[in-house]
């Protein structure tokens, strides 16, 4: 399909300056590369605490990316390499909180303010159901502009 | 009742997050390290001042000691270093330096010009022996107790007052702990 060929050509032009980053270059491997980048991109530079050390310029993330480049190399898993960072830098480092018992409270808030949110709603529905239908709309006031009915009340 | 008590509790609970999260005294740069209570990380690096001598955790083993990690690079390590003379003075615990991401040279001519309060410092251009420790910015100053295991971690530079209030206190548990 041809719209591939300039995203694949935009693709290669950053992997160029992703790369121009480090002295080291690229790792051959290219399977081993996709997961050097996905890792580095998950993993978060300490020392400018909102940039991935894909990302960071600094020194500390260009050793750390040596780091991982070493790992990979050395035929580690993906997990090996997260450990070896949490074990050192603790879970902050992780961009992506992984689903434990001490991280459920994170993933799980979500869930719990929706479900309070749709109970609100409920009792709101609720309640207003049971009100009586005294400001339903005669025919003719239904031509009328659409907003809250507050006139009439 | 519900109506009166749930916006209060909602209001108490924003304020006891306000109040542990908008404390001015906290550095919200500095991490708790996950290394507290673990075995500190091995090392085995060439003294900076001397490269034919090595400086090693092996040599420290059965002693408790101040690890410091600073760099020629780093602003806050020369405001530090003023403490750290005074605190080597004390002759407490040694000083074990960790100068990293360096220099040889232009470590050697800082601890000339500034003074050199460490016992040993160790020398680490390629950031293995930090990254082991899980450093990300200097100065750092970890506490190692007699059985090799970090007990605590600073971050930022030393002064007197952080060395009387929450080192010596750990020294002097750690050392009776090892005893």
């Amino acid at each position: 399909m041809k719209y591939w060929v300039p995203i694949v050509f935009a693709l290669t032009l950053c992997a160029g300056v992703a790369s121009a980053l480090d002295v080291n270059g690229q790792i051959e491997d290219p399977v081993l590369e996709t997961r050097y980048e996905s890792i580095t991109k998950q993993l978060r530079c300490l020392v400018c605490q909102n940039e991935s050390i894909a990302d960071s310029n600094v020194q500390l993330a260009a050793d750390l990316r040596r780091q991982v480049r070493e790992m990979l190399l050395a035929g580690q898993s993906d997990a090996a390499i997260f450990d070896f960072m949490t074990a050192r830098y603790g879970e902050f480092v992780r961009f992506n909180t992984p689903v434990e018992a001490k991280t459920l409270w994170i993933w799980g808030s979500p869930f719990v303010l929706l479900l309070i949110g749709a109970l609100v709603v409920f009792r709101v529905m609720r309640a207003r159901s049971r009100m009586p239908l005294d400001d339903e709309p005669t025919p003719a006031s239904a031509e009328g502009p659409p907003g809250p009915s507050s006139g009439s009340r | 009742m519900w109506k009166f008590l749930v916006p209060i509790a909602a209001f108490l609970g924003l304020v006891v997050l306000f109040v542990l999260g908008l404390n001015p005294n906290r550095d919200i740069r500095a991490l708790p390290s996950p290394l507290i209570g673990k075995p500190a990380p091995a090392f085995n690096l060439t003294d900076v001042l001397d490269p034919s001598r090595s400086v090693s955790s092996t040599s420290l083993q059965g002693q408790v000691y101040v690890f410091n990690a600073w760099g020629t690079w780093c602003v806050a390590c020369r405001e530090e270093q003023e403490a750290l003379l005074q605190i080597a003075q004390q002759r407490v615990v040694p000083i074990i330096g960790l100068d990293f991401m360096d220099d040889r040279t232009k470590a050697q001519r800082w601890l000339q010009q500034l003074g050199n309060p460490y016992t040993a410092v160790a020398f680490d251009p390629e950031e293995r022996t930090a990254i082991e420790w899980g450093v990300y910015g200097a100065p750092e100053t970890f506490l190692v107790d007699a059985k090799g295991r970090i007990v605590f971690k600073f971050i930022s530079p030393l002064t007197l007052d952080v060395w009387q209030k929450e080192f010596l206190p750990r020294i002097e548990a750690a050392r009776k702990g090892g005893a």
